[in-house]
């Protein structure tokens, strides 16, 4: 019984998770691949992709930077590879930003860029800071015998 | 949460320059019983080919560096390989998609894939090998009951 309310407040975290659009499908996907071998892949795929993607921060970061002639080619390549990415862990938010980002990268539009691109930042670091807080609390409740599916 | 000791005995082949989608698909098909390799771009596809390796299936990204998929998946053909190729993508456009298929896949799913959608494609294959054993058997079952050999 008392092992329950740990679970349940899992649950409900991740609820939550999905409530406020963070997360898709893909991640129940990646919880579901869960097993003996590896009981936190999601969490390692997670820990990868932030490790993975802060070199393709740095690299937009550094390509915007040239404000009055920014490599639109550039960009939209090394975004496509973000958006990919984040789409592999189920980052709702973060892709959609992603997907602006590149539809202003179409029409040449820097600030478009710019402005989506730091609210792309702030998506990602928030997401980070729950996802921790979420395998974080996961790992003290333990292992569950299914990946819950988010109502 | 539970062991899989499936085992189909089929070979995948994960192309992607994507290292974290490479993981998941691996993942993906390790857990469906087939046992898997992955490479990063087409040219390391087409090489561990020219090495002697064999696959059932070859997922292959599109865009790659080096060698991308469309480039692979015709090098592939052209020499004689006629494993199950099947292109994936997070591009979506009817051209692109169009262009891809031409080069020589057996089919084309957009990304992410999920696990059903790989279990669809393991089934088709599984199938298929047994429907060419099934054949092949009774063909040769048949041949040796005829008495007129």
């Amino acid at each position: 019984m008392e092992r329950s309310q740990p679970r349940r407040q899992v649950a409900a975290m991740k609820q939550s998770l999905f409530d406020q659009g963070l997360l898709d499908e893909q991640f129940i996907q990646l919880e579901e691949l869960s097993d003996d071998a590896n009981p936190n892949f999601v969490e390692e795929i997670v820990t990868l992709y932030y490790r993975d993607s802060s070199r393709l921060i740095s690299s937009i970061e550094q390509a915007l930077k040239e404000r009055h002639t920014l490599d639109f080619n550039k960009l939209d390549t090394l975004m496509h590879q973000f958006k990919g990415s984040s789409s592999s862990i189920g980052a709702k938010k973060v892709k959609a930003e992603c997907t602006l980002f590149r539809e202003y990268c179409r029409t040449g539009n820097a600030e478009g860029c710019m402005k989506t691109f730091q609210q792309l930042k702030k998506e990602y670091a928030s997401l980070r800071k729950k996802l921790e807080a979420y395998f974080q609390l996961a790992r003290q409740a333990g292992p569950m015998e299914t990946a819950c599916r988010p109502k | 949460m539970t062991s899989r000791n499936l085992s189909t005995q089929l070979r995948a082949l994960v192309v992607d320059d994507n290292m974290i989608n490479r993981k998941i698909h691996q993942k993906m098909l390790n857990g469906l019983g087939v046992e898997c390799m992955g490479v990063a771009n087409g040219k390391e596809a087409v090489d561990v080919h020219c090495y002697g390796q064999s696959f059932d299936l070859i997922l292959m990204d599109k865009d790659m560096p080096i060698m991308n998929g469309i480039e692979a998946t015709k090098k592939l053909r052209s020499v004689g390989i006629c494993s199950m190729i099947v292109g994936v993508s997070s591009r979506s456009m009817e051209v692109e998609i169009r262009e891809f298929m031409e080069a020589g896949l057996n089919d084309y799913h957009e990304k992410p894939l999920t696990t059903a959608k790989l279990a669809s494609i393991i089934h088709h294959i599984i199938n298929t090998k047994v429907f060419y054993s099934y054949n092949d058997h009774f063909i040769f079952g048949k041949f040796l009951n005829d008495p007129f050999i």
